[in-house]
């Protein structure tokens, strides 16, 4: 712990302070020396990084360092972008197992009127671990039911829930059974506690159902709009939420997980003309070639599980991923938790040990994500006037032996002190 | 003086369970590869000759005797089979927790050698497991150490050199504190307190000695010169010889336990006592009494970091393990878990992140310490002469998150080889069916 940050916590710490003061211009940060990993584009050698009003200024192997910058010193260091979580309950889950602090599960089924952002909170003490571990940006998302209602895509860094927002909402999160099976369990979140299952065909002719309804609503209350003697509809929540998902203005994620279920969602997602992302898609290698015509990318559950169907094979879950970015399915890695969402580089790391090239396995934490968030012009790389949201590491940053040495978001140098630190170091004094 | 007492009786214990039933072996070459003995450091480039189960050669350009399997590790990295101190995998039953102290409940009447965990575990490269009772009483069970050998009957599994454990548990578990009281249901059951948790199990300790004492009495008379003709034996209580076995010695105390004061009064129990604790199981506080861990030689077996799920575990962070290590404490990291079993190695990489430690060091937590912790490290946990032919081959380092288990040897025999098995669900496929 001692020998970590000797050389960079002092410069941070310079840098926090004059970065401290609102009212003081920002000064231009110089991250030198460094090994550059920009995700897009070869990896340099060694080169330096601009930061100035928050984005990256310049970056490259000859990139001249202006009088009166604070100097980074990144020898022995490589640059990567801060990575991003495609799924995860941060600030909605404190101690999962004890109900006054999970916030992540609204009670009944359709709940497109709730909204992560508004439960959000910003100090959890999981945050800044995932944080110091490199992620920078997650999308935070409510589960349960068939609609479990709005994630939202944040930064980790802010001193309220609503500075911390990059996109919101990121997505209306719709979600499908998971895969039934004697062994292993289900697929992925599914539907908890809810005895019998339903069927998928039954839940996206409920889910049509409603959208029609929806339409039906939106129509009516044009119509009232328009001719006084006609009364509006009665306020209904349910169609008003579910509009702008409708209009295309909002996209959808979709939990799916078993193979026919996936074409079955792509189908939907066709015919009412959505855009979308699947979360899941854990049999999604058995459908490879439907999930690539259809365009939609996928975010790859957590690999901390069995496979759902015991007898694809305990490597299943490792191959699907490695399967689907070989046909061409664009994926993305994610924690699916608040408690765990610092361990995103391993999942990632965990298909590439069965055969994920490397290189891919980065741009799944990375670019990615950014650009299925449609976020890929501000994050997910670095890049010339993207967001300035680097994480400095001293190793391969998807290593579990590697240290990240430095977080930047916003181009801001982010504390690394969180639960972990603060308790060791209080009881280290004894 | 207590101390001794134990050590006496732990080796009689160890002189008695010598005579052990011989177990199903096989041979095996593991040739040219990375040797992370553990012990005895790490060989460029070398063989492993295990024969009849055992390893009786490491070294270079080792012929393989007639008949002998080769696996070759080209490239690869050799490494001792891990072993996970905690687990309740292969059981048909966990947890007895109608009452609150049940010692008789022993988990090894109940091995259920068909369940797939074995296999997963071997998929890690997990070649033992100390499978445990459940932690929902403050007394549980005797646990068993078995050999992950997928595919034979229960009994091939038993490593009887291991020690003879007995679970306790404290805290929420125990005293139920996620358990929702209903009107007209049971009523709740004695212990809900961490204080009823301490007082119930110093009960059972003080009835059992009381017991060992009329036992003692009923001998006395007996080798006595005029023995009473109404001389009568006490009435045999299975649950209180569990217990007078621990205190005499003849089986060890593995206790569940999160926060660091009921892990103090635990050790004043078994110091009060007089009986061996080997090992505080989960210990997620474990670093704020590092020092009194180390002193009084009792290990702990953490996760790496899975935390946060229970008020008690609120505070167990990821330091835990590697901290504790760096202050002397026999540290391992164990899964509880049918699926964490698989990834053992990739958890034990994570102390050097949070905590320092090499990868040697790290390497240490699913191997050679979990085997001192079951009191099997002269057998295994580590690649010397002499020891059981346990060895996993990984692609890449164990401690990089790149790597993968390749192919996992128990007792000289090889129960899992990843290319093995992919060559047959090939095969399989080709056929249209499924291995």
């Amino acid at each position: 712990m001692s020998r970590r940050p000797i050389v960079l916590l002092p410069l941070i710490l310079a840098a926090a302070a004059s970065l401290a003061s609102a009212a003081a211009p920002a000064k231009t940060i110089a991250v030198v020396n460094a090994k550059i990993v920009p995700v897009v584009g070869p990896d340099l050698a060694s080169g330096t990084i601009l930061i100035k009003d928050g984005r990256i200024a310049d970056i490259g192997a000859a990139v001249s360092v202006p009088a009166g910058a604070e100097i980074v010193d990144g020898k022995g260091l490589t640059a990567y972008p801060g990575m991003i979580d495609a799924y995860s309950f941060l600030g909605l889950q404190e101690i999962t197992g004890v109900n006054a602090t999970v916030d992540n599960q609204e009670t009944g089924r359709i709940n497109p009127q709730v909204w992560a952002i508004e439960a959000l909170r910003y100090d959890s003490m999981h945050i800044p671990i995932a944080r110091a571990n490199g992620i920078t940006a997650a999308i935070v998302a409510p589960t349960g039911g068939l609609i479990s209602g709005r994630s939202v895509l944040i930064k980790l860094d802010g001193w309220t829930n609503r500075e911390m927002v990059v996109k919101n909402p990121a997505f209306l999160q719709i979600e499908l059974p998971g895969i039934r099976s004697g062994r292993g369990g289900g697929g992925g979140f599914g539907q908890r506690g809810g005895g019998m299952m339903q069927s998928t065909a039954s839940l996206v002719a409920e889910l049509k159902d409603l959208f029609a309804s929806a339409r039906a609503y939106e129509k009516r209350k044009l119509y009232a709009a328009k001719t006084l003697s006609v009364s509006l509809p009665g306020f209904d929540e349910t169609s008003e939420f579910l509009l702008p998902v409708l209009k295309g203005e909002i996209p959808v994620m979709i939990s799916v997980h078993a193979d026919r279920d996936i074409q079955a969602a792509i189908k939907f997602v066709k015919d009412e003309g959505l855009k979308a992302v699947f979360y899941g898609a854990e049999q999604g290698w058995k459908v490879a070639s439907d999930l690539k015509a259809s365009g939609i990318p996928v975010i790859i559950s957590q690999l901390y599980a069995m496979p759902p169907v015991w007898d694809d094979g305990y490597d299943q879950l490792f191959m699907n991923a490695v399967r689907l970015s070989q046909s061409g399915v664009k994926i993305a890695f994610s924690s699916g938790s608040a408690t765990a969402a610092k361990d995103l580089p391993y999942h990632a790391a965990k298909a590439a040990a069965f055969g994920l090239d490397r290189r891919e396995a980065l741009k799944a934490v990375t670019i990615a994500p950014a650009e299925m968030f449609g976020v890929a012009g501000e994050m997910g790389s670095l890049e010339k006037g993207k967001t300035a949201n680097i994480v400095l590491a001293d190793g391969d940053l998807l290593e579990q032996r590697t240290n990240v040495k430095a977080v930047f978001i916003d181009g801001k140098p982010c504390d690394m002190s969180n639960r972990y630190t603060e308790l060791l170091d209080k009881f280290k004094k004894r | 003086m207590k101390r001794i007492a134990i050590v006496l009786s732990l080796a009689a214990l160890a002189a008695l369970l010598a005579a052990v039933p011989a177990r199903a072996a096989g041979s095996v070459l593991v040739k040219n590869g990375i040797v992370l003995t553990v012990t005895k450091g790490v060989l460029a480039r070398a063989d492993v000759l295990v024969e009849n189960g055992v390893i009786t050669r490491i070294g270079e350009k080792i012929a393989a005797p007639p008949g002998v399997k080769v696996v070759d590790a080209a490239g690869r990295y050799v490494v001792p089979g891990l072993i996970d101190s905690h687990t309740h995998i292969a059981l048909a039953g966990t947890n007895e927790g109608s009452e609150a102290i049940t010692p008789e409940a022993d988990v090894g009447a109940v091995i259920n050698a068909d369940d797939p965990a074995i296999f997963t575990a071997l998929t890690g490269g997990v070649t033992m497991a100390h499978t445990m009772h459940g932690s929902a009483n403050p007394i549980g069970g005797p646990n068993v150490t078995l050999k992950m050998k997928w595919g034979r009957p229960s009994e091939d599994l038993v490593v009887h050199e291991a020690w003879p454990t007995l679970k306790f548990a404290l805290g929420e578990n125990v005293k139920q504190s996620s358990r929702t009281v209903t009107i007209g249901g049971p009523p709740p059951r004695y212990p809900q307190t961490r204080m009823g948790t301490n007082a119930i199990i110093r009960r059972e300790l003080l009835r059992a000695r009381n017991y060992m004492a009329e036992w003692d009495r009923y001998e006395k008379l007996k080798a006595s010169k005029m023995p009473p003709k109404t001389l009568l034996p006490p009435r045999r209580d299975l649950r209180l010889e569990v217990l007078a076995d621990l205190l005499k010695g003849k089986m060890v105390a593995r206790c569940h336990d999160y926060q660091a004061t009921e892990a103090l009064e635990f050790m004043g129990l078994a110091k009060e006592f007089g009986f061996k604790l080997a090992v505080f199981e989960h210990a997620w506080e474990a670093y704020k009494i590092a020092d009194e861990l180390a002193a009084a030689k009792i290990g702990i077996s953490v996760f790496a970091d899975s935390w946060a799920y229970k008020m008690e575990a609120a505070e167990g962070i990821a330091y835990d393990a590697g901290y504790c290590a760096k202050k002397g404490v026999l540290v391992s990291i164990n899964s509880d878990s049918s699926e964490r079993i698989r990834r053992l190695f990739n958890d034990a990489a994570k102390t050097m992140k949070y905590g320092g430690l090499t990868e040697d060091e790290a390497l240490t937590l699913v191997t050679i310490n979990p085997a001192k912790q079951l009191g099997v490290d002269k057998l295994v946990g580590s690649l010397e002469v002499g020891k059981h032919g346990d060895i996993a081959v990984f692609n890449e380092h164990p401690m990089s998150a790149y790597t993968r288990c390749d192919v996992t040897i128990v007792d000289g025999e090889v129960f899992f080889d990843r290319a093995a098995l992919a060559a047959a669900r090939e095969e399989a496929a080709k056929k249209g069916g499924r291995p």
